[in-house]
């Protein structure tokens, strides 16, 4: 509060109203019901897994988040890029990546999508156009918008999603590609998944910056703030936003108001936040819970609903069955892919 | 009394220029601050002027003149009212040293060949690669409308255009992740750095998205770039801007590392970097862009990358170098041969993979070993190839290996002591007499 009294209004910091014509139609609710089921189930058996000691390293789990990758990846079409950090497992199937190649690579198997060379945190498919899957904080943003820039050099109206969390908003490298892809009107969609905490740091200690939709705004990127938690809500907002950058208006930046019930990673105990605050999220705010209402309200059954469950935990069941009975990587494998031969 | 105008040096490695042009014409009062001649250097067009009032008198130095060595004077400033007379010293008087020859051409690699510049040499073959392959395209500062902070692109922009050379702001961390993102998506980005120092700011994305997506996504996504800029002390720009990082990235599998000294080995080398499905280093010498060699002019010239060349030929000692040091390491063998030693100077070219064979199969033949290389001692590419040497050919040698290198310490400014802080003829010449 300054000398006059004035604070800046929590309304000026609040994202301008999205129209709403970009609702998922029930079969697309469907399909995102399914696939955020699909994606909790399998971080539950990541997690139980990991328990077991059978994954190894750091496991970083989406639970909660879901609704972010869900209603982007309905926003984008075949040929679009995608790009995220180590939180990537929901990125990657939501893509469309196999759940066995994907469980089988946190087990460390041959039958992973990297054949057991890059773990949890540095899956790739080519054929899907997801490109990782990055372990360094806030580089996957410089690499997404070379993605973008691919697009541009190429002339064709593909558009590169690059995810990044809100502790990765405060990198230099994220403000340079910022100023980059403005720059060169690259078609790349920010997504800022802001889940609260950059490990046990929460966003309020981290970024002096109030309103993370708006860091894009000195180089003219507009930007959008979503309930992240609401598969709608971010549908619409990253149509929108894909639908600027395909138009070659250049990049477009989304804060999605998210949150992760895990720790960080599987090795974090949480002592930073209160129990209350991630049950009351879960009861009141948890992101699958809203679309089976909506699917409910739709007249769908709780019988067709639990068909999508059942779905879901038999399809995470065969993924943890191939992965454990999946071989580790030949030993001639170390020498492999270091160098293609010239 | 007339002030002797001299000719300037305008820029760290400037040795000497072209008089491009007059401004002012001889009779004619000039300011303080008055632009007076054009002069080109190396790497720009420069406007020279006045540094107090008067009248200018006589030009020495016509406008048009090449290699007008520094400190040349080039014409004389007369106070107001004051006349010139007295005979004017001659043009040009000290004449600009000539760039140092390859000492040793290689017999087999015949064909025409024709003198240029490696800096010539770099332009000629990111053009040649660009006009074969329209996936290249070269970014970096000021590679574009400034024509090259070091002049290595000009006319690039004017033949391919905007979208293949591409101006970047001072964002390397930014641009650099950029043109990786660019290159796992298969295009072949040229990223020049103005040097190799403010790469540091982009090692991470070099290293750990350049060098190991390969690796990480079990041979999905390759990382076909080139990242090429100065190396090593230029001079007298002191420690932030003098290292050699030959040995930080030769450290890293997964990267290729190639060090070019002559216009032969720039062209080649990075021509087969361009065309490399792996990223890769090239180690320039900002010293060198300006120097001369012979220079193959057929198109297809290519080298190979993990190669070495043997510059001399000798029987007494190996005299292992790469760079600007092979200048050192033949100018010490010339000295040696003098003193009736025989030296064999490998220039390595290429410092990842290293041409293990080459160097063993001359230890074997000479039984001593000197590396020479500009950066410090500790874990660099000299201890490298003394220890590829104990493994191979330990048998062999009638001496421990011996390095020459940049003294252990931050580059120092004045030049007394940068001249100290780096390896000279006499270093590696005293190196050897130690152990024949």
């Amino acid at each position: 509060m300054d000398a006059q009294g004035t604070t800046r209004p929590d309304a000026e910091n609040a994202a301008p109203a999205l129209r709403n014509d970009a609702a998922l139609s029930t079969e697309a609710l469907i399909r995102a019901y399914h696939d955020m089921v699909l994606i909790r189930r399998f971080e539950e058996k990541a997690g139980q897994l990991y328990g077991m000691g059978l994954i190894g390293g750091f496991c970083h789990l989406y639970i909660g988040q879901e609704a972010v990758v869900v209603g982007v990846q309905a926003a984008l079409k075949e040929g679009d890029e995608i790009i995220t950090s180590y939180r990537d497992h929901g990125h990657m199937l939501a893509a469309g990546m196999s759940a066995r190649g994907v469980m089988a690579e946190l087990l460390g198997r041959a039958t992973g999508h990297s054949r057991g060379k890059g773990g949890s945190m540095h899956m790739f498919s080519r054929e899907k156009n997801f490109f990782g899957g990055h372990g360094i904080v806030g580089a996957q943003v410089s690499l997404g918008i070379g993605l973008a820039l691919a697009n541009q050099y190429r002339g064709n109206d593909n558009v590169a999603a690059v995810y990044f969390g809100e502790g990765a908003s405060n990198q230099g490298q994220v403000f340079e590609s910022f100023n980059l892809a403005a720059l060169h009107r690259l078609p790349a969609v920010f997504i800022i998944e802001n889940n609260r905490y950059g490990m046990g740091t929460s966003v309020e200690r981290a970024s002096a910056s109030r309103a993370l939709w708006r860091n894009g705004e000195p180089w003219g990127i507009p930007g959008l703030q979503v309930d992240g938690m609401d598969v709608n809500a971010v549908h619409a907002a990253a149509t929108q936003a894909v639908a600027h950058c395909r138009a070659g208006k250049g990049p477009y930046l989304i804060e999605m108001l998210t949150y992760r019930y895990r720790g960080h990673s599987m090795s974090d105990p949480a002592k930073y936040r209160k129990r209350e605050e991630v049950d009351e999220m879960r009861r009141k705010h948890d992101p699958i819970e809203h679309v089976r209402v909506l699917l409910l309200e739709a007249g769908l059954g709780e019988a067709e609903l639990k068909a999508l469950d059942d779905e879901a935990k038999a399809v995470v069941a065969d993924a943890a069955d191939f992965a454990q009975s999946s071989p580790e990587p030949d030993e001639s494998e170390l020498y492999t892919d270091i160098l293609i031969e010239a | 009394m007339a002030t002797e105008i001299l000719m300037p040096a305008l820029s760290p490695t400037m040795t000497e220029g072209k008089l491009a042009r007059w401004v002012k014409k001889e009779g004619e009062s000039v300011a303080s601050g008055d632009v007076i001649a054009e002069i080109e250097t190396d790497k720009a067009t420069m406007e020279v002027e006045a540094i107090e009032d008067g009248l200018l008198g006589r030009i020495l130095v016509p406008e048009g003149t090449e290699n007008v060595a520094v400190n040349t004077p080039i014409a004389l400033l007369a106070a107001e009212g004051e006349e010139l007379t007295g005979a004017a010293p001659a043009a040009g008087s000290s004449p600009a040293p000539e760039a140092k020859p390859a000492v040793a051409s290689e017999p087999a690699l015949s064909g025409e060949r024709q003198e240029i510049t490696v800096r010539e040499a770099l332009r000629d073959a990111i053009a040649l690669e660009m006009r074969r392959d329209p996936d290249v395209f070269l970014l970096g500062e000021e590679v574009g409308q400034y024509q090259g902070a070091y002049k290595i692109s000009q006319g690039l922009l004017d033949e391919f255009g905007e979208k293949r050379v591409m101006d970047m702001p001072i964002t390397e961390h930014g641009f650099t992740g950029m043109a990786v993102g660019a290159a796992l998506t298969g295009l072949k980005p040229i990223v020049e750095f103005m040097t190799m120092n403010f790469a540091m700011q982009a090692i991470d994305q070099i290293i750990n998205s350049a060098a190991k997506t390969l690796y990480m996504s079990g041979g999905q996504l390759g990382c076909p770039i080139v990242f090429r800029a100065p190396n090593g002390a230029a001079a007298r720009v002191a420690a932030q801007h003098s290292q050699c990082y030959a040995s930080w990235y030769a450290h890293v599998p997964g990267l290729k590392v190639v060090a070019p000294w002559s216009a032969e080995d720039a062209k080649g080398l990075l021509r087969a970097a361009i065309r490399d499905p792996n990223p890769v280093i090239v180690l320039e010498n900002e010293i060198l862009y300006g120097h001369k060699f012979p220079c193959p002019t057929d198109e297809a010239f290519i080298l190979p990358i993990g190669k070495a060349k043997i510059e001399r030929a000798g029987k007494d000692v190996t005299i292992v170098a790469f760079s600007i040091m092979v200048g050192v390491a033949l100018e010490a063998a010339e000295k040696l041969a003098e003193q009736g030693i025989d030296a064999e100077v490998i220039n390595l070219r290429s410092l990842r993979p290293l041409d293990t064979d080459t160097i063993v199969e001359s230890v074997r033949k000479t039984s001593r070993l000197v590396t020479v290389e500009e950066g410090w001692p500790y874990a660099g590419i000299g201890a490298e190839v003394a220890m590829q040497v104990i493994e191979h050919a330990f048998d062999w040698l009638d001496a421990p290996p011996v390095r020459v290198t940049g003294l252990d310490v931050p580059m120092p400014f004045a030049a007394n002591l940068e001249k100290l802080a780096l390896p000279q003829p006499d270093w590696v010449v005293d190196a050897v007499r130690k152990l024949v």
